[in-house]
């Protein structure tokens, strides 16, 4: 690749804390962000836990501007939030030379948390007969109910694409803007694409990243029901649990995390601060079932060895790997799997951890989070643990930083995102030295 | 950017209220079909919309290989379309994938590397399945009949089918096509609404142009046939609820008395290659995509912006990317969706971009006769587009007979011109929501 492209801000919104410090401060100590439910009665569910985002009030990083996004959802305010901190730290509300035509925006913002109060209200109408029975569906009975009681603004902001569109409002980016939904993949997928809109000239800026929030109840009922979540119920904060031989699924998250991407140009010219690269991006389909990932991991090493070559970097260039780690038996062997694959002997001389353990898995934003959580450890010299790993997995046996951050220079990491359906994306981000 | 790679089109797949497949899409364009009629997959008239675009009926096994069809049970209406859309865009291409090989309709081994093989699909919000979902959830009612989340959580859930969420996630049509079309290389999901497919196809363009894959299977598919999904825009006054008697008027592009959208169903998935690929396996070359560009509306989230800013802007990216101007744009297609506000934008923007040269040049939109196809309406306005300028041929418009006063586009009325067409534009925004995108094509020529 002869040219790249930089990061100049950053900003998340997580179940650790709203703050870029403040969150890395506690995956340093190894802190959870799970916790019993809260956003809604889920006691009886398989799932009663969640890693929620706790005392979140989107007023305080709009201020002002609040009432323009009046309605937002809760992916949407967990964008915005994320998007006015990045955008600080990137020294662009100070900038006045921008061309906003040339700010875009490509994020892998999930579909807005369903209303599900209307939504159960109305299918009752529609399927409850005289003596409570259930009965085949009356649609001219659910739809006089839906048209009373569905709200036109909460319905609106289920749209997938509307956290962009506060997005580009909010920082007046008139340039390309797309919305990528390739599930658990989206995120890292947006930050790819946005780094391909830079390269070929389409953009000088791209706010990118993902924002996501499955944490209501028909959320937990998609995934309760594919049997992918942990129910270790009696015990939320050790419940996630990549790589360990005793882990039972993946915690659902909620959050946001974006980025600013930026032409080195651009960045230089205002005399911007430069705290990564992004330097490689691999994207590929495993093309094989819906239900599984592919045995061999054809797709996750694809996306590697994308991504290390369109770097043009070998495995020895790479000190940490971000794996995708959700905790589900069947990720953590795979990855592992393809990890191997890709990395040959040096496998074994990588920190290879899964945040996951601590802040859950944040579906369409959970990449996003991840690379961000990359940036860090390079600035720092210093890789976050996996928590709750007490038991070693055969299958799943590389250096996963159990239970300790690590102190290590990281020149470039690895960050990988696997979607249902076999969705496969990795990112490189490397140190500005490195340049 | 230097050394970036020709791509053109050789296949097309359409699924449309008037017919499916290019050909029967095309034919129906040029015999001024209609395909808006009230709606039979349920029964509207609780809704104060009642007539939709829906498809002809098709058979999902004659798309999909034998071996496929069990997976059909977690498949939504939307991944359905796309699955038909994806078979006729291979089968127009000739390209011989795994799908038309399994169901023995070529004889192996595939004509082009899976690993070089990506798609990017535009999809909207999918809606669940109603029948099933409202269903399982009255099982959860209290004594009182009302709904219960303890009881949802013990018991009612487990009236859902494991599978369920997997009918309903975006990417599922791109993951089922790639599945059995066996596509390996680069795999994205764009959800913009009604400008999904332009962004989709112009993701592919560049992901082709930038060496990452050879062939690309690109576009969009939604169904909007779902009583959710015309409770959603009728909270916003956007459908046509005035029209229920007579659905062949209801769908009026930039008419006079234009009174809103008509829901629908559809898609299209279009092959995109590069030029070498295409050449060394003698494809039919429909036309070359030669300007890709896309804008955004920063005045509201919620509403459009009445001076058409973002449209604009994706008009002149997409002309300036192809090192063009408005001068040489020799056939134009709106979107064209029908409500008072969002048709006065898109006047507005292609106003804004193209002036007067809008006088002097034919116009397509077959939004009256099919309604809005979600992410799945800007394919089928690219592939008319794109038939329009390999057969020289503009097919009428329908129900574009009375135009609003400020309305420019020369629309065909009656039969179909003749016409010579060298470059071409068309356009896609999201309805509700920020996002436009444009794509030019041209003739392809050696």
């Amino acid at each position: 690749m002869e040219r790249q492209v930089v990061i100049t801000g950053m900003g998340w919104v997580t179940p650790l804390g709203h703050d870029i410090e403040t969150v890395w401060r506690r995956m340093l100590t190894g802190d959870s962000g799970v916790a019993s439910t809260t956003l809604f009665d889920a006691r009886t569910f398989p799932s009663s836990f969640a890693a929620e985002v706790k005392d979140f009030s989107l007023e305080q990083f709009l201020k002002s501007d609040a009432p323009k996004h009046q309605g937002a959802s809760r992916n949407a305010q967990f964008a915005l939030a994320s998007g006015v901190t990045a955008w600080e730290h990137a020294g662009l509300s100070r900038y006045v030379g921008l061309d906003p035509t040339r700010v875009g925006v490509y994020l892998g913002g999930g579909e807005g948390p369903i209303d599900f109060d209307p939504c159960a209200a109305a299918a009752l109408a529609g399927c409850l007969g005289e003596d409570s029975e259930v009965t085949p569906l009356d649609t001219v009975r659910w739809a006089q109910t839906a048209q009373r009681v569905l709200d036109a603004i909460c319905e609106l902001e289920q749209d997938p694409n509307m956290a962009g569109g506060h997005l580009a409002v909010q920082f007046n980016a008139q340039g390309p803007n797309f919305n990528t939904l390739t599930a658990c993949a989206a995120s890292t997928q947006a930050i790819g694409e946005a780094m391909h809109v830079i390269l070929r000239g389409d953009a000088d800026v791209m706010i990118t990243g993902g924002t996501h929030s499955m944490i209501h109840p028909l959320g937990v009922t998609g995934f309760n029901r594919l049997t992918a979540l942990s129910t270790r119920n009696e015990s939320p904060r050790t419940a996630s649990r990549p790589f360990d031989r005793t882990r039972d699924g993946f915690v659902l998250g909620e959050g946001a995390a974006i980025v600013i991407l930026e032409e080195p140009e651009h960045a230089r010219h205002r005399g911007a601060r430069i705290l990564a690269e992004v330097v490689g991006y691999g994207s590929t389909a495993d093309a094989f079932r819906i239900t599984d990932i592919h045995e061999e991991g054809r797709g996750a090493i694809a996306a590697m060895q994308g991504a290390l070559d369109s770097a043009g970097m070998t495995p020895e260039d790479i000190d940490y790997v971000s794996t995708h780690g959700t905790g589900t038996e069947e990720n953590d062997k795979i990855e592992t799997l393809a990890i191997r694959r890709v990395f040959g002997e040096y496998a074994d001389r990588i920190a290879v951890n899964s945040i996951k353990s601590m802040i859950g898995h944040l579906i369409a934003a959970a990449g996003a989070v991840e690379l961000i959580t990359c940036v860090l450890a390079i600035r720092d010299g210093v890789i976050p643990p996996t928590i709750n790993y007490t038991t070693p997995d055969p299958n799943c046996d590389l250096d996963c930083v159990p239970n300790k951050a690590r102190k290590r220079e990281v020149r470039a990491a690895l960050s990988n995102s696997f979607g249902f359906g076999g969705q496969n994306n990795t990112l490189i981000v490397r140190s500005p030295e490195q340049a | 950017m230097a050394g970036k790679r020709r791509v053109v089109v050789t296949g097309l797949g359409i699924a449309a209220p008037t017919g499916i497949g290019i050909e029967p899409f095309w034919d129906a364009l040029i015999e001024k079909r209609h395909g808006i009629r009230r709606i039979e997959a349920f029964d509207p008239s609780g809704l104060a919309a009642q007539v939709g675009g829906e498809l002809p009926s098709f058979a999902l096994g004659d798309h999909i290989p034998k071996s496929y069809r069990k997976s059909a049970k977690v498949m939504s209406r939307d991944i359905k379309i796309a699955m038909v859309c994806a078979y006729h865009a291979v089968k127009d291409a000739g390209l011989d994938t795994k799908c038309i090989i399994e169901r023995g309709e070529a004889n192996g081994p595939p004509n082009l590397d899976s690993r070089r093989f990506g798609a990017n699909i535009g999809a909207g919000l999918i809606c669940a399945d109603l029948d099933e979902l409202a269903g399982a959830l009255a099982t959860a009612a209290d004594d009182n009949r009302r709904f219960s989340l303890t009881r949802w959580g013990a018991e009612g859930m487990s009236n859902l089918t494991p599978l369920w969420l997997l009918k309903f996630l975006p990417n599922m049509l791109a993951c089922h096509v790639t599945i059995v079309h066996d596509a390996q290389a680069p795999s994205n999901t764009i959800t913009c609404a009604e400008a999904s497919s332009h962004l989709a196809i112009g993701e592919a363009f560049r992901t082709i142009a930038r060496g990452d894959a050879d062939v690309c299977i690109c576009g969009g598919a939604e169904s909007k046939i779902n009583p959710m999904a015309i409770a959603r825009p009728l909270l916003w006054g956007r459908l046509n609820t005035e029209d229920n008697d007579v659905p062949e008027r209801a769908s009026r592009p930039f008419g006079a008395r234009r009174r809103g959208m008509v829901v629908a169903e559809g898609g299209g998935l279009v092959i995109l290659e590069s030029l070498d690929h295409a050449r060394e396996r003698g494809a039919k070359i429909y036309a070359e995509i030669v300007g890709f560009g896309a804008g955004a509306d920063t005045n509201s989230w919620s509403t459009p912006n009445p001076k058409g800013a973002g449209t604009a802007l994706a008009l002149r990216k997409a002309l300036a990317d192809a090192g063009t101007t408005a001068e040489r744009i020799d056939l134009v297609t709106p979107l064209g969706t029908g409500t008072v506000e969002h048709d006065a934008t898109e006047m507005a923007a292609w106003n804004k971009a193209f002036g007067a040269q809008l006088d002097h040049v034919p116009a397509i939109t077959s939004r009256g006769a099919i309604g809005n196809n979600g992410a799945g309406s800007g394919a089928i306005d690219f592939a008319a587009t794109v038939v329009a300028l390999h057969r020289n041929t503009v097919p009428p418009s329908p129900n574009t007979d009375d135009l609003d006063s400020g309305c420019r586009f020369r629309f065909v009325q009656g039969h179909p011109i003749d016409a010579n067409i060298t470059q071409a534009i068309s356009v896609g925004y999201a309805l509700a929501g920020t996002q436009s995108a444009a794509l030019v094509i041209r003739r392809h020529q050696e």
